[in-house]
């Protein structure tokens, strides 16, 4: 099963067996390798109609439902892994989705990509407009992404609300990590994949 | 059978079984012996594994598919669904559909004759609730021999129905597909019915339910309670899309009996249209059956916990501009299901229809149910 990168790398962080709730699920791959890999079991919320559907057609759990409309659906410790990949950016209040995911889930696991990386500062800094690249290809007006932050806001983030980052790896676009983005990723890392708990 | 399109299950023919095992019912009363009319569509596999079986709404019957002569107008209630190649594909599944216990269409109802009494039974005839259409399908499955269905499926009430089979028989499904429906009605829902029901019991040719017997039909009442359930079952959009402020004529007349809006004449036309093929006790009977629905009520109001012994898979679809039984309802539902970690995907369509988007081919709608449908695995 070719897994993408990314989620090859968030699915080592899941025990086999754990309930797992997957927040913009998208197509569903990471349940559907979850659920038949490591007899994983969940739900994937989603709002697209078409991914809902491919959820459906590979039978995965899947609850059609808007991010920004809050998860209050979900009780308390009710599952013990949170997932969000790509979509932290994406929503209108992070901050709470983030609170919400470490009420819900024992631990939370986001991807989220890094504004901070030198190409978006060089851009920004002598063209002195918005990014705009291959991975994030739009503009400032009709970009989904709403709420870019670099690593650092976002280890911020989670200092400020007493949330423990219990795993970060950083990886450039094909999803490899290198020494170098180690050493400095919040300038040479593109994407983030934390695993936090509280 | 060329005069029918090529994806209708063609020419079908109702069957009847008899049941003379008692029924014992909720009411605490019992039904000595009883009959059920129903339809198939589709081959039962060799291994009986195939089956679905449909639950209809408040005024459906056992002819969801299909036409019962070639000369019929229009197809069974759901063939938007049923047949070869569609959702519900009867190239894979032998689909079960049935009139319910209490019905007017066949099945043993308040117009069948009392044995007891050797006239119909009328007002006389005992409550049938969910609970009871569920028990007394799991005999009509006993008698096809059909131990597990791969699916039952409804929408509305038939969504209730399907959502009682998976909690009360929850080894003999495999999947619950619970459309357009609620665990439970509303006040407002419960207040709709209640006018609806009243329209009926104050038409003074009721004779409190002995209407037949005195070789009448409450015809007004029932027609004034379809035009009430009508209102409910389209959406604002919808009203205003087909009728808007449409007069029959160009100037207004100043006649309060008058019928001058088009949708007044639409209304008069769907609620005289139902008075002559519906009958009123069952009206009264299938309207509270939905109001009693509430199966959390033997558990303190906790639906999750009323929905432990799920083992089915579930699949709860809502339309976005219902009314009668809203999205928020579906997700009621969906949300009782998650958290009594039960396999549930829920979808909320996008459709202007109201509550009677659930018989209408909504692109999107038929497509997740055949998605869904597809990947039930039977045996050849």
């Amino acid at each position: 099963m070719n897994l993408r990168a990314d989620l090859q790398i968030i699915e080592k962080w899941i025990s086999p067996g754990s309930h797992v709730l997957d927040l913009g699920c998208g197509n569903g791959e990471l349940l559907h390798y979850l659920q038949s890999q490591k007899k994983v079991r969940g739900y994937g919320l989603e709002i697209d109609p078409d991914n809902i559907n491919t959820c459906i057609n590979k039978g995965v759990n899947v609850i059609e439902k808007n991010l920004d409309h809050g998860l209050d659906n979900f009780a308390d410790r009710s599952f013990d892994t949170v997932v969000m990949t790509q979509a932290l950016q994406a929503v209108h209040y992070p901050d709470r989705i983030l609170e919400d995911m470490l009420r819900i889930g024992r631990e939370a696991i986001l991807t989220f990509p890094n504004f901070g990386h030198w190409r978006c500062r060089l851009y920004l800094g002598m063209k002195g407009r918005m990014p705009v690249s291959e991975f994030m290809p739009y503009t400032w007006y009709n970009t989904p992404n709403i709420h870019f932050c670099t690593f650092k806001d976002f280890e911020n983030l989670c200092h400020e609300r007493s949330v423990k980052i219990l795993d970060r790896l950083v990886v450039d676009q094909t999803h490899q990590s290198s020494r170098l983005s180690a050493m400095w990723p919040n300038l040479l890392g593109e994407v983030a994949i934390y695993r936090v708990t509280r | 059978m060329s005069q029918f399109p090529a994806d209708s299950v063609g020419l079908v023919t109702p069957q009847r079984q008899t049941f003379s095992e008692p029924l014992q019912l909720a009411c605490g009363r019992s039904l000595a012996n009883y009959e059920l009319v129903y339809e198939t569509y589709g081959q039962l596999n060799a291994s009986r594994s195939n089956a679905v079986l449909i639950c209809h709404a408040l005024s459906g019957h056992h002819h969801a598919a299909g036409y019962h002569s070639p000369d019929d107008r229009k197809p069974g209630w759901w063939d938007v669904c049923i047949g070869p190649g569609k959702a519900i594909d009867t190239n894979r599944f032998f689909v079960v559909s049935l009139n319910n216990l209490g019905g007017c269409h066949g099945s043993t109802g308040p117009s069948s004759i009392n044995p007891d009494t050797g006239k119909a039974w009328g007002a006389h005839f005992p409550m049938i609730v969910v609970e009871d259409w569920v028990n007394s399908q799991a005999r009509l499955a006993d008698h096809l021999g059909i131990r597990q269905w791969a699916a039952v499926v409804g929408g509305s009430l038939g969504g209730m129905q399907a959502l009682q089979w998976a909690i009360a028989h929850p080894d003999r499904l495999r999947h619950c597909v619970a459309i357009a429906t609620a665990s439970k009605l509303s006040a407002q829902n419960i207040a709709f019915n209640e006018v609806a029901r009243q329209a009926i019991l104050s038409d003074p040719d009721f004779r409190d339910g002995d209407y037949a017997a005195h070789g009448l039909v409450p015809k007004h009442g029932l027609g004034l309670a379809r035009m009430v359930g009508h209102i409910t079952y389209l959406s604002d959009d919808a009203m205003g899309q087909k009728f808007g402020r449409e007069l029959r004529s160009d100037e207004l007349k100043y006649d309060i009996k008058g019928v001058e809006f088009q949708v007044e004449s639409y209304l008069r036309y769907q609620g005289q249209e139902f008075s002559q093929r519906f009958d009123a006790n069952t009206y009264l009977l299938m309207t509270k059956a939905l109001d009693y629905y509430d199966p959390a009520r033997a558990h303190g109001g906790d639906l999750a916990r009323t929905l432990e012994p799920v083992q089915a898979r579930c699949l709860v679809m809502s339309f976005s501009t219902d009314w009668r039984f809203p999205p928020s309802r579906s997700r009621e539902l969906a949300n009782a299901l998650i958290a009594a970690r039960k396999d549930v995907s829920y979808l909320e369509i996008e459709a202007d229809q109201g509550h009677d988007a659930f018989l209408l081919p909504i692109p999107r709608y038929i497509q997740a149910l055949s998605s869904y449908m597809n990947r039930i695995e039977v045996d050849a």
